[in-house]
């Protein structure tokens, strides 16, 4: 399937050039809750990503009829209906997941990616070009969540996904040389990662242009 | 059509509520068992941790649950699960607390004497990763193996959480967790508070300690007996018996 330009544009913008997180620096808060390990990083960043894609499309159909006035309530009920959706699927299929990420998934709801991409693109846009572009920026929060995760699990547990990647035997309990970095276990080691990757994707994209 | 009159504005509103108050509760409606069963699942495996089974190695969790957990008591509201592990009765009482930043709960197995802690495990809602958390972990949770919950003079003063160095007057103590104080502490509020709940049944208990885990069951040759001090309920004005362990029988 060749996709046009402007579909490009739309679906792997929010990806790297408009990343939401780095670029547009939103989202940030849950970014730093839910890095501590791979797993529950990789949950909330697919939940977002369908959150964004399907509040997107429901708020393009909607938007020829919706009152100006109260554009922003009937957006976040959209939105609310949603996440509240996703936790009870979550409760009910992944119950162990659903206790991990347990109050963050509630305040997808304040995320600002969602009111924001609702606002700037699915008010003005047609449905399948919101789609895309919900499609995209959730990919792109999942993308910083799924990094910034990695190397908290790494580091801070020597663990990926809950396996096992640094060896027992590194350890200085077990005569070893390795101790696992507590820093990484801190909101504050993923704002530093969180920069740092904001400091590489500057820098790269510097020199492409 | 004017969509800013106040009408259509009103109405619209209206609409969008009402649609999305269907959808979701048809929602919860549909998966309300299926959650519900997590729930207990959940409870299940921990009331399985605190009785040191690993159930990382179990497909399942809940015929394991009802192949051990007897019984469940009920004590001014709390619960106490009887298990029977190698024909040694264990008392599971549930725990509440509260720690840094929510709350914090677990299951404590009790041996038979109502004295010896058999096992512990703890949950959490939200301690920070790494350091409140860690009481969920088995190193943590081991400390409180074969610890006493009662002083010499048999009265229940629970188990202290304390930093290793410092001395608890009066009671067993374990080491708590270094970075995670107030988790720490919140653990072992949670204990003597929790434990001081079940009194009624930890007291009761201790001069009828030897049906333990035999409840509701008759002893041979005492056709029609039933102890009742045996399921959390006082002798009333009864002394206390004491039964030899030789008259119990597994049924």
């Amino acid at each position: 399937m060749a996709l046009s330009q402007k579909t490009k544009e739309t679906l792997l913008g929010p990806l790297n050039a408009n990343n939401p997180v780095v670029v547009q620096v939103l989202g940030i808060c849950s970014a730093l809750a839910v890095t501590v390990q791979l797993k529950p990083a990789l949950v909330m960043g697919v939940a977002v990503t369908i959150i964004v894609a399907m509040s997107n499309v429901i708020i393009s159909l909607l938007r020829n009829t919706i009152p100006m006035r109260i554009r922003i309530i009937v957006q976040l009920v959209v939105v609310a209906a949603l996440v509240t959706l996703v936790s009870e699927v979550l409760k009910a299929f992944a119950y162990d997941v659903a206790m991990q990420l347990s109050v963050y998934i509630g305040l997808i709801i304040t995320n600002c990616i969602l009111m924001g991409r609702l606002e700037a693109f699915a008010m003005t846009n047609k449905v399948w070009d919101s789609f895309l572009d919900g499609l995209g920026n959730g990919l792109g929060y999942a993308a910083i969540l799924i990094i910034v995760a990695f190397f908290r699990e790494l580091f801070g547990a020597g663990t990926l996904l809950g396996f096992r990647v640094i060896p027992e035997s590194w350890y200085v309990a077990n005569g070893g040389f390795y101790e696992n970095c507590g820093m990484m276990m801190m909101p504050a080691m993923a704002l530093i990662i969180v920069g740092g990757i904001i400091w590489a994707h500057r820098a790269i994209n510097k020199e492409e242009k | 059509m004017n969509t800013n009159s106040n009408t259509y504005t009103i109405v619209y509103a209206t609409v969008v509520v009402i649609i999305v108050a269907v959808l979701l509760a048809l929602v919860s409606q549909v998966l309300g068992p299926r959650q519900q069963a997590n729930v207990q699942l959940d409870q299940q495996k921990q009331i399985l941790g605190a009785l040191k089974q690993d159930i990382s190695a179990c497909n399942d969790p809940a015929a394991l649950y009802f192949s051990l957990v007897k019984d469940t008591l009920d004590v001014n509201g709390h619960p106490v699960y009887v298990a029977v592990i190698d024909d040694e009765p264990k008392f599971v009482l549930k725990l509440k607390g509260a720690g840094l930043w929510g709350g914090i709960g677990g299951y404590l197995a009790l041996d038979k004497d109502l004295n010896t802690i058999y096992g512990a495990n703890f949950n959490h809602e939200s301690e920070t990763p790494g350091l409140g958390a860690l009481i969920v972990e088995l190193p943590f949770r081991q400390q409180f193996e074969g610890k006493h919950i009662r002083n010499a003079e048999g009265q229940v003063v629970s188990v202290a959480v304390l930093k290793a160095g410092t001395q608890a007057e009066g009671q067993e103590q374990v080491d708590a967790l270094s970075g995670a104080t107030i988790t720490s502490t919140g653990v072992s509020d949670m204990l003597r508070t929790n434990l001081a709940e079940y009194a009624d049944f930890l007291n009761v208990k201790r001069c009828c300690g030897h049906c333990s885990g035999k409840c509701g069951h008759h002893h041979d040759g005492e056709e029609g007996h039933h102890h009742e001090g045996c399921c959390g309920h006082h002798h009333e004005g009864e002394p206390c018996h004491h039964h030899d362990a030789q008259e119990i029988t597994n049924e």
